[in-house]
């Protein structure tokens, strides 16, 4: 049995924006946002970073919390059994596969998926350099081109030893700190006068949380479809224009 | 490994298995795309090559690499740094080791692939994790003050580059000094004057990356080859 103590560590580490897993260079929609003048200063980025939370932030935080109750279901059969059976690995697959597909299905835009699958191959080329384990080997193995970034935070939460409020914790978070941060680049807005934005969302990010693993039915893939599936069209919109966008500075 | 006999990393031995990653970073406007341009004009036709740039790759840059007329532009791929070029190449190497790795994917076993930095300061240098050796380039233009002054990019890079010899004299720097403060500071790290406007393969430029290349043990190539596909497997 894990410490509780062990999960909160681990879940500074994974919110923390300096892992080196390329999350640096992700605005989640905020340069195209400024590029067309729909963000302009701190007022207009409150909205927007609300807006992210409810919809993107709350879908990513359901399928990391979805992903670290797989994650660490499968390492347990992997701590029981000394040799995991070729069927169990099989299935193990599928399941990743299966919940990968979930996160498809709840991302419309192509540039979207693109990006969750670029930023899912980084962090999971981190992690599996800083918490070597069988699961995630198995998920890299799964969906070799780069599961979507929630299910691989997931994943590494779990290895981490993180409950998957906490993975849903760190997803939320992530969805709202990035873009806050590439506004304060792009845009030179007042760091402190930003960070105070997301402190205010702090509660709605444990709302977040909380919400986000409401519908976990106990890693059963047949409760999956059930998990959040808020849209955001104009996100979708938003990272459509900024890949035909050449002089971009952020990878999204 | 004579050039590097002074390398405060000296055991970081240089690579074998996979390409030579060679970074090249420094200011904005020193001629580090030029200098890739060079390095792929005089090394593109023994070698085979591939270039990742950091941040704005415009058709400019494209362009201008076409031009040098030896690297195809699918060789080429760019990585976005958000603002922050030397977090790209330092603190956070996630996305360029991403880049080279989908070079040596889509083209196959590589010799060399050129990360070429966004334009920083003096303090930006690469990762260990990310290049195995890596060039700083300086331009006379930005002032003879400027090896004086130092930072990590001019004294501990593997080899620094001063470009644009060719307007010493119509900005008033002193290569003389240049070569002095730089040599005081690098504690026998080499040092390279270049125009590369008038020498177009930065030859002695070229040489020393030739160097590197030939200093690899090629014979073990093959069984190291087979270790990492098992490893990665």
């Amino acid at each position: 049995m894990r410490e509780r103590s062990a999960g909160e560590a681990a879940l500074l580490l994974l919110a923390d924006s300096r892992l080196p897993a390329g999350g640096h260079a992700h605005s989640g929609g905020v340069e195209e946002a400024i590029r067309l003048g729909t963000i302009t200063g701190r007022d207009d980025l409150a909205g927007f970073l609300r807006g992210r939370l409810a919809t993107a932030g709350l879908v990513a935080a359901a399928l990391a919390a979805a992903a670290c109750e797989l994650g660490a279901a499968l390492a347990d059969v992997e701590d029981m059994e000394e040799d995991v059976e070729e069927e169990d690995a099989d299935d193990a697959c599928r399941l990743w596969r299966r919940l990968d597909a979930e996160a498809d299905a709840r991302t419309a835009s192509p540039a979207l998926r693109e990006t969750a699958r670029t930023q899912g191959r980084l962090l999971i080329r981190t992690a599996r350099r800083i918490w070597p384990s069988a699961m995630l080997d198995t998920l890299a193995r799964a969906v070799p081109d780069g599961a979507h970034h929630p299910v691989v935070l997931g994943a590494t939460a779990a290895v981490a030893g993180c409950e998957p409020r906490q993975a849903a914790l760190a997803a939320a978070h992530g969805s709202v700190a990035a873009p806050a941060t590439a506004a304060v680049r792009l845009l030179g807005l007042d760091p402190v006068a930003v960070h105070g934005l997301l402190a205010a969302l702090a509660p709605d990010l444990d709302g977040t949380a909380h919400a986000a693993c409401a519908s976990l039915g106990g890693a059963r893939s047949v409760e999956w479809p059930g998990l959040p599936a808020h849209a955001a069209p104009a996100l979708d919109l938003l990272a459509e224009g900024h890949r035909r966008n050449p002089l971009r500075l952020f990878v999204s | 490994m004579g050039v590097n006999h002074e390398d405060p990393h000296g055991d970081h031995v240089l690579p074998h298995g996979r390409a030579l990653r060679l970074g090249i970073g420094g200011p904005v406007g020193g001629g580090k795309t030029a200098l890739v341009a060079a390095l792929c004009r005089s090394l593109g036709l023994a070698h085979r090559l591939g270039v990742v740039t950091n941040d704005i790759y415009t058709t400019e840059d494209a362009d201008f690499l076409r031009r040098a007329g030896v690297l195809a532009p699918e060789r080429i791929v760019a990585v976005q740094t958000g603002c922050c070029p030397h977090t790209a190449i330092r603190d956070d190497i996630a996305g360029n080791l991403d880049a080279v790795e989908t070079l040596e994917k889509r083209f196959g076993p590589l010799d060399l692939v050129i990360i070429e930095s966004g334009g920083d300061n003096l303090t930006a240098t690469f990762s260990r994790g990310l290049a195995d050796r890596q060039i700083f380039v300086l331009d006379v233009a930005g002032g003879d003050k400027v090896p004086r002054k130092g930072g990590p990019g001019v004294t501990t890079a593997d080899l620094l580059v001063i470009n644009k010899t060719d307007l010493a004299s119509l900005v008033g720097a002193d290569l003389t000094v240049m070569s002095r403060d730089a040599r005081a500071v690098r504690h026998g790290r080499p040092v390279l004057f270049t125009s590369i406007r008038r020498d177009t393969g930065a030859r002695e430029v070229a040489e020393w990356v030739i160097g590197l290349l030939e200093d690899r043990p090629r014979e073990r190539h093959v069984a190291d080859r087979t270790r990492t596909a098992s490893e990665t497997a």
